[in-house]
């Protein structure tokens, strides 16, 4: 239901990486996404369209990368996966643990097509 | 960083970390939160609360869980001993802001619109309506809704988030992410227990256990006035926690705020 919200608010923040690179256009992005970050996948990747239709990103691939839910127990130290709704631990099962991967919400990276006039920017960042 | 170290490389998403770079092209490292505007807006926020001494609280629950109630139960026992002021955003009920004035507190009303969460903007656009001097407890009622409320920060310094009797005992594990983020958890009407046979408290407190979550979980009536003694020591001991954490200089967020992000640019 928030999903256009957070839709928006990327498109955003991707226009302004445009805008300061004096790029052309963005041609793909990539977002880390964990269950827990409370935001549905299926439903940004609906929202992305919406919110980036006009501005540099219009024509942008969305790539979402789903981050799997892993706690880390207090207890006995171990490192397991688990169910968004049952962060306990896969070794021990005591509940004291900390998520380690789900809950984020990240732009990794942003794929730019350069314009003539970002002269040495054309070197690649990253990757 | 996730991309030299290639911790959430998948089969699936491998091919877009290798891509090579087409001329004219190039990938950026950007590693943000999506909601980083808002953020930067609920810091703002905060440095507003902090800087008058003021404890920010979040409520989050269904609609109809009993924000409202509960609220003006609070005021009625501790207007004397608290100064407390409301930024009403839940849009169920439009009088909620009339309901808590007819106590003697200041409130403001949100227009949300058809909007389903608050956000850290519409909270600052609110709090310039709002006089604080000498608040002690800003409440913020947020939207009626167990889903997007909780990935918006506000600039609160804790989230309370309140279960009725009458909704079921396992809405900690149908919500998750909501439930995780409670630093407080109330469990209200409890006046109803005797009439429900399916709500058992202690299964809802297993539930907000199984999703790692230390928060008190506190049962009460605001209606009939039972169990508000402990939630009133709750209060206080919160405005005292805040309290010395803003003399020394500094603040809390919310118990759990995502930390993946933290976690994988460190
Ligand atoms: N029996 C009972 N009803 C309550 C209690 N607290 C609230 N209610 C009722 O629940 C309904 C919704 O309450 P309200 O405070 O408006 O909920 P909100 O939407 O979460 O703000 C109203 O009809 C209240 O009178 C309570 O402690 N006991
Ligand atoms: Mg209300
Ligand atoms: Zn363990
Ligand atoms: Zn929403
Ligand atoms: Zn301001």
């Amino acid at each position: 239901m928030h999903e256009l919200s957070v839709a928006q608010a990327l498109v955003e923040q991707i226009e302004n990486l445009v805008l300061e690179r004096n790029a052309d256009s963005v041609t793909s992005l990539r977002v880390l996404i964990g269950p827990l970050s409370g935001v549905v996948p299926d439903l940004l990747a609906g929202a992305f369209p919406l919110a980036a239709a006009g501005t540099f990103a219009e024509h942008a691939t969305l790539d979402l990368v789903e981050a799997p839910v892993r706690v880390h127990c207090q207890t006995c130290g171990a490192e397991t996966e688990a169910a968004m709704n049952r962060l306990l631990c896969g070794t021990c099962g005591d509940w004291h643990t900390q998520l380690v991967s789900g809950d984020e919400l990240i732009l990794e990276s942003v794929e730019l097509q350069l314009s003539e006039m970002s002269g040495e920017l054309t070197r690649p960042e990253n990757v | 960083m996730c991309d030299t170290c290639g911790c959430n490389l998948t089969p699936g998403n491998r091919k877009f970390a290798y891509r090579p770079v087409e001329p004219g092209a190039t990938t950026v490292s950007v590693l943000q939160n999506l909601l980083k505007k808002n953020d930067d807006q609920a810091a703002h926020n905060r440095a507003h609360f902090d800087s008058r001494g003021i404890l920010a609280i979040n409520l989050m629950s269904s609609p109809g869980s009993g924000k409202t109630a509960l609220l003006e139960a609070t005021i009625r026992a501790l207007k004397g001993e608290f100064n407390i002021a409301v930024i009403e955003g839940d849009l169920e009920t439009e009088n909620d802001a009339e309901r808590i004035r007819a106590q003697g507190v200041p409130a403001h009303q949100i227009v949300t619109g058809t909007a389903c969460h608050l956000d850290a903007h519409l909270v600052h656009e609110a709090l310039h309506h709002m006089n604080l001097d000498g608040i002690d407890v800003l409440f913020i009622e947020n939207v009626g809704n167990l889903v997007c409320p909780a990935s918006f920060d506000l600039g609160q310094h804790v989230n309370l988030t309140l279960l009725s009797v009458t909704e079921g005992d396992d809405k900690p594990a149908k919500y998750p992410v909501m439930f995780r983020a409670a630093d407080a958890v109330v469990i209200s009407k409890t006046d109803l227990l005797p009439f429900l046979d399916d709500f058992d408290p202690a299964r809802a407190t297993s539930h907000v256990r199984d999703l790692a979550n230390v928060a008190p979980v506190m049962q009460l009536s605001a209606r009939k006035d039972i169990g508000m003694e402990t939630w009133h020591n709750w209060l206080r001991e919160q405005l005292a926690a805040q309290r010395s954490l803003a003399a020394g200089g500094s603040t809390r967020r919310p118990a759990i705020q995502p930390d993946g992000a933290a976690l994988h640019t460190a």
